[in-house]
């Protein structure tokens, strides 16, 4: 499998590493809400046909993608920046 | 009668007559040429019966020439190169070659297993799964009865052994990119290489055998008025020609994986008695391809009928390539069994080469006239409408009953005639070899005309090309390969000529088989066998079917169809035929299971590539040459090889230890902890990422002191532990156990990137820029100040977690004094590249003091004794709490895992709590053994815990340990037994508090 960071263009799949649902967010720091908490590290879906996942790019620019994937086709449809200098990260 | 070779002084196909090889098998000696494989040399020299079957030990001998071969598996070579397994067929024939039947005892033609024949209804379909719920012997013991099978059968069935010593071979890893992969080079595929090449598209072309050509090696057709292996050979070296193309042969095509990405495994030295020096065994190419054309054709199916797996029956197709190919002829008086035309081919072929066809049994009654031509031409009888019913021989063949096959109630008639015969060749029709489309999920498609699964619709970006999509026949081949080459050509946007398709000398056989898979009579007598390498026969598909396994995929969990190494590339569709029959539906009605890779079985050295041995990763601190000359014995420590201790001569490891931590305890010792994960953190937010990462407070930590910190997961379970250092208003370093300084990393870069975006954070690991030495024992502080430059050392001016800068020995160093021993201790560190300096001067500046270098030993039992934590406890099941680390779990503040960690469930009285143990008869305490109540070691009872980490405490010496203990704190106390029955161990303990050194700390205060 081959995914296009944004900031590396195309490389293998063995540089990167999964790190989870994509559609997650995680509840405000200062949140006490058990259910909510729960809900971040326990429920996910597991939807056939698209997907949005985040990926570790360990192996090369150390930055975290966002990626969009068919989960029945392993096809990837994008893979966008996450993080302080993506569009919508604090540094951008 | 046997097989032999052909006397022809031109040197038929590849063999080369003026180089003799001499070979053994089972310790006979043997002789073949250059350019045999194994199996036609064992032909030619009469070799019949190459093995025993997988359940019945029924005689098997040479079934196939290819990759498909069920039968002939053999152990090739001996000690540490013997690999089991390996088809006799695609051995490459080397002098000195040593090869071994399979699964029979004392030989092949005389093997005493063979009485399970007698038993044969017993080991039916099923077999295993029925003797797990057979009767009970004894109470409450249901699987008794499979248990004393079990020892027989597994002794009985099954193929080769492995070897036990380490393989002395090395593998390679390949990456290589093209715009298009062809997968086999046959007609198909050349032409598809030959335009690929023109249009100047990058291209790789892979053959799994050694010479390219396929399926135009040896045959009779003509091609451009030229033989066909002459028309090959012109084109190959055409191809040869072409800079933009790579030719792989001995290269098997074995995997189609995500995005285009192929694994192929060339077999670089398979072909010589040993690799040359520094030559890769094999090679694995992991190849990204833009687009591929398939071209890999299709294998022969046998027909089904009583005892068709005598030695002396093969396929037909493959009886020609051995002829043709290596002068081989299978037999002096061949008979051939079909429904189809493909082996009247085959039949002239042979012919023409000088074989003896005598009679044709052909189970249409209709029979074309191009057929009719090809028989009258070689002299044998056709039997038209007859199918072989039986056959006779022992040990092999020696003769076939036959009679009129009736199409309307699929049997055979009981009136049958008798005809002598050592050989018999048998074609059921062709099967294309889609298993590399299938394997990427593209859905089969049966074609009713061809009876045959073709490839279906591509789900990537692939061709079919060839007999791989139907197109049987030499121009039907071209054709089809030269549009699948044109169409891949234009998706990759490159511009292609029309292809010249070459003119074929014009047969017009119908290459489309009867549909006749089986020959059932109207007895029930002799094995039918479908699975040739599993021993599964048509009787035991029909089984399956009345026990209610109808599915495909039960069919082949019951009987295991299809499931030995062959992965059923001669028996699936017969399978699939037979239970379609049973079910009264068509075959597509009862469908076919997917392939998986590889195509054919690979080396594990070859999918573990260069990580093996000498060439796998490892990491070595600054001091390691240092740790190798004192005669350190190095241990792998997760990546890193770490002195495992220091021996003086004659010491044990364990004296060493004692030595080493008694020296700690009582003078000083020092020791590398380069290893630990270093992770510079700057920037405004710095403290506050902290405090959230870390459990503990750290909001208010100074500028110059450190402080322990506990981390965990979001569930609210521990993931590590490590200190941080604060250097400046902005600039932390922070150190992780050296096992998950790279997971430490990653999870907090993950926070930063993904949760928390908006602090102004940024990480760098330094684990390797930074040298890193621990000074302990009660005499460090002195050493330290007889060397150290610009820091004051008292107690009050550098006390307990302070951090200081300053130089040793003109080295900017970091130093901070924390204790991982209990006694007082410092860490000192600096640039990588002055690691060996600092540790040569503070050895110097310790020799008044008697210092000693440690390893990681004297270091475990050190913190073991003072009950610190490590990664056997930080197992990712413990909490804070569970460890007694309750308190560094702060209430005031969020952290990450700071509401999870509150769950009940976490919190619940029965939870395993660390407390260590003392053992009461002197006897070690083993790493692993459980913690129980009763003292009779058969009867040990319930576990209460394990034993997490243990050693020999020279502070209180006897063997001690730390362990995990239901209730364990409120257990300090009571006499309890530790149990380790693999190793037969179970020795009385008491349970003491893990702080069993220096509870109160004075000493790393003082």
């Amino acid at each position: 499998m081959i995914i296009t960071c944004p900031w590396c263009g195309p490389r293998d799949l063995r540089e990167f590493t999964y790190r989870g649902d994509g559609t997650i967010t995680r509840p405000d720091i200062d949140s006490e809400n058990v259910d909510l908490a729960a809900s971040f590290v326990f429920d996910r879906e597991n939807p056939a046909g698209d997907h949005l996942e985040i990926w570790h790019h360990g192996g090369g620019c150390r930055s975290h993608v966002l990626v969009k994937r068919n989960t029945l086709t392993h096809k990837i449809i994008t893979c966008g920046p996450l993080g302080p200098f993506s569009k919508n990260g604090a540094k951008a | 009668m046997s097989g032999y070779r052909l006397d022809r002084s031109d040197n038929g196909g590849r063999i080369d007559r003026s180089k003799h090889l001499s070979f053994t098998f089972d310790g006979r000696s043997y002789s073949g040429f250059q350019g045999d494989t194994l199996a036609s040399a064992l032909l030619a020299n009469g070799v019949m019966v190459l093995g025993r079957s997988f359940k019945y030990h029924r005689p098997r001998g040479l079934y196939s020439a290819g990759p498909e071969e069920p039968n002939a598996l053999v152990t090739l070579r001996s000690g540490n190169r013997s690999e089991p397994n390996i088809r006799a067929t695609e051995i490459e024939l080397f002098d000195g070659l040593e090869a071994k039947s399979q699964n029979c005892w004392p030989s092949p033609k005389f093997d005493l297993m063979s009485i399970n024949q007698l038993g044969g209804n017993a080991l039916a379909a099923g077999f295993y799964y029925k003797t797990f719920m057979g009767p009970k012997i004894a109470f409450n013991r249901t699987t008794e009865v499979w248990w004393q099978f079990e020892k027989l059968i597994r002794r009985a069935a099954g193929l080769g052994v492995a070897p036990v010593e380490a393989d002395p071979d090395h593998y390679e890893r390949m990456h290589a990119w093209c715009d298009l992969l062809i997968v086999g080079s046959g007609p198909a595929g050349l032409i598809a290489a030959e335009m690929a090449a023109k249009s100047g598209a990058n291209v790789i072309l892979c053959e799994q055998h050694p010479l390219l050509g396929g399926s135009l090696n040896g045959t009779g057709d003509t091609i451009n008025s030229l033989d066909a292996e002459d028309w090959a050979k012109s084109c190959i070296a055409r191809l040869q020609a072409f800079d933009n193309v790579r030719i792989l042969t001995r290269t098997t095509v074995q995997g189609y994986f995500d995005d285009n990405i192929l694994q192929a495994i060339e077999r670089v030295a398979d072909h010589k008695p040993v690799p040359d020096p520094h030559e890769p065994r094999q090679r694995s190419w992991i190849i990204s391809a833009k687009s591929v054309v398939v071209a890999t054709g299709a294998i022969e199916r046998p027909m089904v009928f009583s005892g068709n797996d005598r030695p002396g029956i093969m396929l037909a197709d493959s009886a020609r390539r051995l002829t043709c190919e290596f002068d081989v002829v299978p037999g002096k008086n061949i008979t051939v069994f079909t429904n189809n035309d493909t082996a009247y081919l085959a039949a002239r072929d042979i012919a023409k080469c000088g074989g003896n066809i005598s009679a044709i049994f052909d189970v249409r009654p209709e029979i074309s006239g191009e057929a009719r031509a090809v028989a009258a031409l070689i002299g044998a009888e056709i039997h038209p409408g007859t199918a072989i019913s039986r056959t006779g021989g022992w040990q092999r063949l020696s003769a076939v009953q036959y009679g009129n096959y009736d199409f309307d109630k699929k049997r055979v008639a009981p009136q049958s005639h008798r005809y002598e015969t050592d050989c018999l060749l048998v074609s059921g029709g062709w099967s294309p070899a889609i298993h590399l489309t299938s394997q990427f999920g593209g859905q089969p498609e049966w074609s009713d005309e061809l009876q045959a699964f073709l490839p279906g619709k591509p789900t990537r970006n692939w061709r079919g090309a060839g007999a791989t999509v139907g197109a049987f026949g030499l121009e039907n081949t071209f054709i089809s390969a030269a549009k699948a080459a044109e169409a891949a050509l234009e998706d990759l946007g490159l511009e292609t000529k029309p292809a010249l398709i070459p003119e074929i000398d014009g047969n017009n056989f119908n290459l489309a088989p009867a549909a006749v898979f089986e020959i059932r009579r109207e007895i029930k007598r002799g094995k039918s066998f479908v699975d040739l390498q599993h021993d599964v026969t048509a009787e035991d598909v029909r089984l399956a079917h009345r026990e209610g396994f109808v599915s495909v995929e039960h069919l082949k969990r019951y009987t295991t169809l299809g499931m030995a190494t062959d992965q059923g590339k001669t028996s699936n569709v017969t399978g699939l035929a037979i239970m379609a029959d049973a079910r009264g539906e068509k075959i597509p009605g009862v469908g076919t299971t997917r392939f998986r890779p590889p195509y054919t079985p690979v080396a594990i050295g070859a999918i573990a590539g260069e990580c093996f041995g000498h060439l796998k990763p490892y990491r070595l601190t600054p001091m390691n040459d240092w740790h190798c000359d004192r005669g350190a014995n190095m241990v792998a420590n997760g990546l890193w090889m770490r002195p495992e201790c220091y021996n003086l001569s004659g010491e044990t490891v364990e004296q060493a230890t004692i030595r080493e931590a008694r020296t700690v305890r009582s003078g000083v010792g020092l020791v590398d902890v380069s290893t630990l994960g270093k992770i510079d953190i700057q920037g405004p937010d710095a403290a506050e990422f902290l405090n959230r990462v870390y459990s503990n407070g750290f909001a208010k930590l100074p500028i110059g002191k450190a402080r322990y910190g506990l981390m965990l997961r979001e569930d609210g379970f521990l993931f590590d532990d490590g200190t941080t250092w604060r250097f400046s208003e902005h600039h932390y370093m922070m150190t992780t156990t050296t096992a998950n300084a790279g997971p430490v990393m990653a999870h907090m870069e993950y926070y930063l990137d993904v949760i928390w975006p908006e602090l102004k954070v940024s990480l760098v690991s330094i684990t390797d820029e930074w040298a890193g030495i621990a000074l302990a024992g009660p005499k460090s502080r002195a050493v330290l100040e007889t060397c150290v430059t610009g820091v004051e050392m008292s107690n009050e001016a550098f006390p307990s977690m302070g951090v200081r800068e300053g130089t040793i020995d003109n080295i900017p160093v970091k130093i901070a004094r924390l204790s991982f021993s209990g006694e007082m201790a410092f860490e000192v560190y600096c640039g990588a590249h002055y690691g060996q300096a600092l540790w040569d001067g503070l050895m110097e500046a310790g020799k008044p003091f008697d210092i000693v270098p440690y390893g990681l030993e004297a270091l475990t039992t050190l913190r073991i004794e003072k009950g610190h934590v490590a990664g056997p406890e930080l197992n990712g099941r413990t909490t804070a709490d569970d460890l007694g680390l309750g308190q560094m779990v702060s209430r005031k503040k969020p952290f990450i895992g700071s509401i999870l960690v509150q769950r009940d469930a976490l919190m619940e009285n029965g939870r395993e709590q660390l407390v260590a143990v003392k053992s009461l008869d002197g006897q070690k305490i083993r790493g692993g053994g459980h913690v129980v109540v009763s003292s009779d070691s058969a009867n040990p009872g319930e576990s209460l815990g394990h034993i997490t980490s243990a050693c020999y405490s020279p502070e209180l010496e006897c063997y001690i340990a730390l362990g995990l203990l239901k209730n364990g704190r409120s257990r300090i106390g009571e006499k309890l037994y530790i149990t380790s029955p693999l190793r037969g161990s179970h020795s009385p303990v008491e349970i003491i508090s893990p702080h069993m050194v220096d509870p109160k700390g004075e000493r790393m205060h003082g």
